[in-house]
């Protein structure tokens, strides 16, 4: 236990004296690491595990990229707006699935939001306490079950259903009804835009209707008690006071609801149809490009103009899937500060 | 004053105060001279100077925000894990300036230990708590160590009570009985010196009595630094008493002084209960 | 007093404010009960999905789906190298993805805060966190499999990319509810700042770090797009990480999609295996484990 020189590993003599004098310099290095090695490779491996994922998100953009490449150079910017995807040609364009994509996300939220939302006012407002949390795990599981099991239920429950129930009687009912008949047209196949729209719509069902409830937690029970106190029923609360509060952590939501739609490969590939023309109507077949990318993948040689087209498609998938969560993320973030 | 005092629901009294009187202050074991500290660039600690005397209670009193915890902070550089946060000045342990740069601050903490105002007890059994301490500084074996155990909790006043039960669940040990196990953490690396940050806040009076009796038992061995918001805390423990006011050191004095005749007019304000 | 309050103003007429709570009572009950329906709704896929796959799955179970490997179609084949493969590529992916994800997360919460570049690495692992699995697929296979060929290692390694975010999600935010007086109570006796990481923040954070890496497991056990790039799949028994590479998920792409009927019975049978297995692994991430929400 000897005192003297256990502080300085070095073994320098301490000198109170000379010590004082240089105190002030030495003192202003104080924040600096001065941890044993221990603690500089702890922290050197967490720091560089770090740039790791900006790494990880740069090699991605910049591996596709190059992949794409020889596509972009044989079509330039044109890829994007032809509607052509022929092989036998060995012309490309992006046309049919970008539009496929939007198409099948933009009616999925149409869907899923109101569902969502409903869902979310239920478990944060009107849900007996016992079953929040029950019902709310169930609902998230909602979200674990695996894409392709979404593709085989869609194909083998959901496609027969829409075909017997569904679209005949929609196509029937909207028959005459000017802009309504063209967009509910098409033969009652029961697979089809709208039926992957469907599907997605349930797929992300569980994460917009989680991020609202978690938004809505966060208003200050003081605000709902405030408005309580002047007579407001439960739905004027939500409605006046709590989605006001929300509203840009729910749009964040949503967002995040779309990214996920965007990408979803297996679920639509089983059931939306896979053609390749542009439909207007929303019972017709199409494409998407998570799902031409997965189905055309296998038919493609390494090296050929397809398989570039392929990668730039996956390439234009990214670049629109970073912007829609990369909104999302801003939207959401001051609900986790 | 008195009726803070009954609020704790204690025994102190102006005679058991007046009992330190006789008690000379013995040799500096820290020595504190022209320390000042910075958050940032706010200045928290202006030009304090101070003794801490050997195997006796310093106890620091004052408002909140006055400085005394971040004094504290400063004997066992917790500061260092802030950015920012520097001090300037003097701090001699045993011929050793222990702010300047190039100390070991893991060795000085085996020597300068520190419990916190709220109990944290590890998220382990009773015994590797106390052993995760000693672990960081010697190789012992296990008899040793159990030895070591037996000992810091016994010193603790806590071995009766979790003798049997020494592989349970630290955390499920009583708000005092884990501040007692913080304690015999702290002494189990056999420190010079203990800090005690308001040891007792977060306690109800039977638990701080308790403390408080072992604070005294343990100035037998240790040189001891306590902060406290209890004026009557301090008068019971404290050899010495140091007033802090907006970040200055308004007045250090032996106990028995400070509570019955104080030089400055803000110590005697704050003591009678006008401010603070 | 009767005809005007003290302000002047007219006395409410009672027989207003009667119809007016009444309508906005009725909203009041007309805007539950929709609630009530979505919710209904949304339960209703659940067990719809789950009902679908017991009916059609369970009759195909049996002894030999676990201890035969793939045959042609109307040869009595089981799964057994599906759910090998399966079994490896999601371990290797876990093994190699938690660690990684885990020190990202520790990055974040104990030496990043608030700095620019902590600040970039939290936006873009939530980015990722929710990117499309197909491009990370896409990723993999330009970056290891495109002229070197198709792999066990690679559909590992495509996984162990879907991981990283998620452990690092829950690290990050399980060790920030660890108050900051353990880590000074453990620097206080002299532990180095690492030493109060590992041996105290990740102890009392272990159950929430243990929920993240089970959830990100039975994410990845189900993904199909990323391994349909990368590790393409294999009708014969092989073990080999550098040769293609069976799983689950893939084999159920081939088969559901078959006119032979054995096959499509074995897809359901894999389906119904594969979906229960991840939804336990969920509910043991989020009930047994989770201390609180």
């Amino acid at each position: 236990m000897a005192a003297a020189g256990f502080y300085r590993p070095d073994g320098t003599e301490p000198n109170a004296v000379s010590q004082s004098a240089t105190t002030g310099t030495a003192s202003a290095q104080l924040g600096r690491s001065r941890g044993s090695l221990g603690d500089k490779l702890f922290a050197g491996a967490a720091t560089t595990s770090g740039v790791l994922v900006l790494v990880l998100l740069g090699a991605i953009i910049v591996s596709l990229f190059i992949g794409a490449w020889p596509a972009f150079r044989a079509f330039g910017l044109a890829f994007v707006t032809t509607a052509d995807w022929d092989p036998v040609q060995n012309v490309f364009g992006a046309a049919v699935s970008v539009y496929g994509t939007i198409i099948t996300s933009v009616t999925a939220l149409l869907l899923a939001v109101p569902l969502a939302f409903g869902i979310a006012f239920y478990l944060t407002e009107i849900a007996p306490p016992l079953v929040r949390r029950p019902i709310g795990t169930a609902i998230e599981l909602l979200a674990a079950v695996p894409s392709i099991i979404y593709g085989m239920w869609g194909f083998f429950v959901i496609v027969p259903f829409m075909a017997d129930y569904v679209q005949p009687h929609v196509i029937d009912a909207f028959d005459g009804v000017p802009v309504l008949q063209d967009v509910f047209a098409g033969p009652p196949f029961g697979t089809g835009l709208f039926t992957a729209a469907l599907i997605l719509a349930v797929m992300v069902i569980p994460f917009i209707a989680a991020t609202m409830r978690d938004v809505f937690m966060t208003v200050p029970a003081v605000y709902k008690e405030s408005a309580y106190g002047v007579g407001c029923t439960t739905w004027e609360v939500m409605r006046s006071v709590v989605f006001p509060y929300t509203r840009a952590s729910v749009v964040g939501g949503v967002m995040l609801g779309l990214g996920r739609a965007l990408g979803e490969t297996m679920a639509v590939t089983f059931v939306i149809g896979n053609s390749n023309r542009i439909s207007g109507n929303l019972f017709g077949s199409g494409n998407t490009i998570a799902s031409l990318v997965a189905l055309e993948f296998g038919e493609s040689e390494a090296g050929s103009l397809k398989l570039s087209s392929l990668l730039a498609l996956g390439f234009i998938l990214f670049v629109i899937s970073f912007i829609v969560l990369a909104i999302s993320r801003l939207l959401l973030r001051q609900v986790k500060a | 004053m008195s009726a803070t005092m009954s609020e704790t629901g204690q025994k102190a009294n102006v005679g058991q105060m007046t009992a330190k009187s006789d008690a000379a202050l013995n040799e500096p074991r820290i020595a504190i001279r022209g320390l000042d500290f910075y958050y940032g660039s706010n200045k928290a600690l202006k030009s304090i100077s101070l003794n801490l005397p050997d195997k006796q209670v310093t106890g620091m009193i004052g408002p909140s925000g006055c400085g005394k915890s971040t004094l504290l902070r400063v004997l066992n550089r917790m500061y260092d894990l802030y950015p920012g946060q520097r001090a300037t000045g003097e701090v001699m342990m045993d011929g050793d300036n222990i702010i300047a740069s190039g100390v070991d601050v893991n060795q000085l903490r085996a020597r300068v230990g520190m419990v916190f105002q709220k109990p944290t007890p590890f998220p382990m059994s009773i015994y590797d708590n106390i052993a995760f301490g000693v672990k960081l500084h010697e190789r012992l074996s296990k008899s040793a160590m159990d030895e070591r155990i037996e000992w810091s909790l016994s010193r603790a006043a806590l071995w009766d009570e979790v003798k049997d039960r020494l592989s349970a669940s630290a955390t499920g040990l009583s708000g005092g009985q884990q501040q007692r196990l913080c304690i015999a953490r702290t002494i189990a690396t056999r420190p010079h010196v203990i800090l005690l940050d308001e040891p007792t806040s977060a306690l109800d009076p039977i638990s701080t009595l308790k403390i408080e009796e072992l604070i005294d038992e343990l100035k037998h061995d240790f040189t001891i630094a306590i902060v406290t918001h209890n004026m009557q805390q301090a008068a019971r423990c404290a050899d010495q008493v140091a007033f802090f006011f907006l970040g200055e050191l308004v007045e250090v004095a032996e106990a028995a002084q400070i509570f019955t005749a104080p030089k400055q007019k803000r110590t005697q304000e704050y003591i009678t209960g006008r401010f603070g | 007093m009767s005809a005007t309050t003290m302000s002047g103003f007219p006395a409410r007429d009672l027989r207003v404010a009667g119809q007016l709570s009444r309508s906005r009572k009725r909203r009041n009950r007309v805007a539950k009960v929709l609630c009530v329906v979505a919710t209904i709704i949304a339960l209703g896929f659940l067990a719809s999905i789950i009902f679908t796959l017991l009916r059609l799955g369970i009759g195909g179970l049996s002894l030999t789906v676990f201890t035969t490997v793939t045959k042609p179609a109307g040869g009595n084949g089981g799964l057994l190298n599906p759910i090998a493969g399966s079994l490896i590529q999601t371990a290797i992916g876990a093994l190699i993805g938690t660690p990684v994800g885990i020190l990202v997360g520790t990055y974040l919460a104990e030496y990043a805060r608030g700095s620019l570049l902590g600040n970039a690495v939290r936006f873009v692992s939530d980015v990722l966190l929710s990117a499309p699995s197909i491009l990370i697929g896409l990723f993999v296979y330009a970056l290891l499999v495109n002229g070197r060929g198709y792999s066990g290692i690679a559909g590992s390694l495509s996984l162990a990319v879907i991981v990283i975010p998620i452990v690092v999600r829950t690290t990050e935010d399980m060790l920030r509810l660890i108050p900051i007086s353990l880590r000074e109570a453990a620097v206080a006796l002299g532990a180095p700042k690492w030493k109060a990481i590992v041996l105290i923040c990740y102890r009392a954070a272990l159950d929430g770090i243990a929920t993240g890496v089970l959830l990100a497991v039975a994410r990845i056990a189900g993904e199909t797009a990323p391994l349909l790039f990368t590790s393409l799949g294999n009708d014969n028994w092989s073990l080999s990480l550098d040769k293609p590479m069976s799983s689950l998920p893939l084999a159920i792409y081939k088969y559901a999609g078959s006119p032979a009927d054995d096959w499509v019975q074995l897809a359901w049978v894999g389906a119904m295996l594969i979906t229960f297995g991840v939804l336990t692994l969920n509910i043991i991430a989020r009930v047994a484990l989770r201390p609180r929400r």
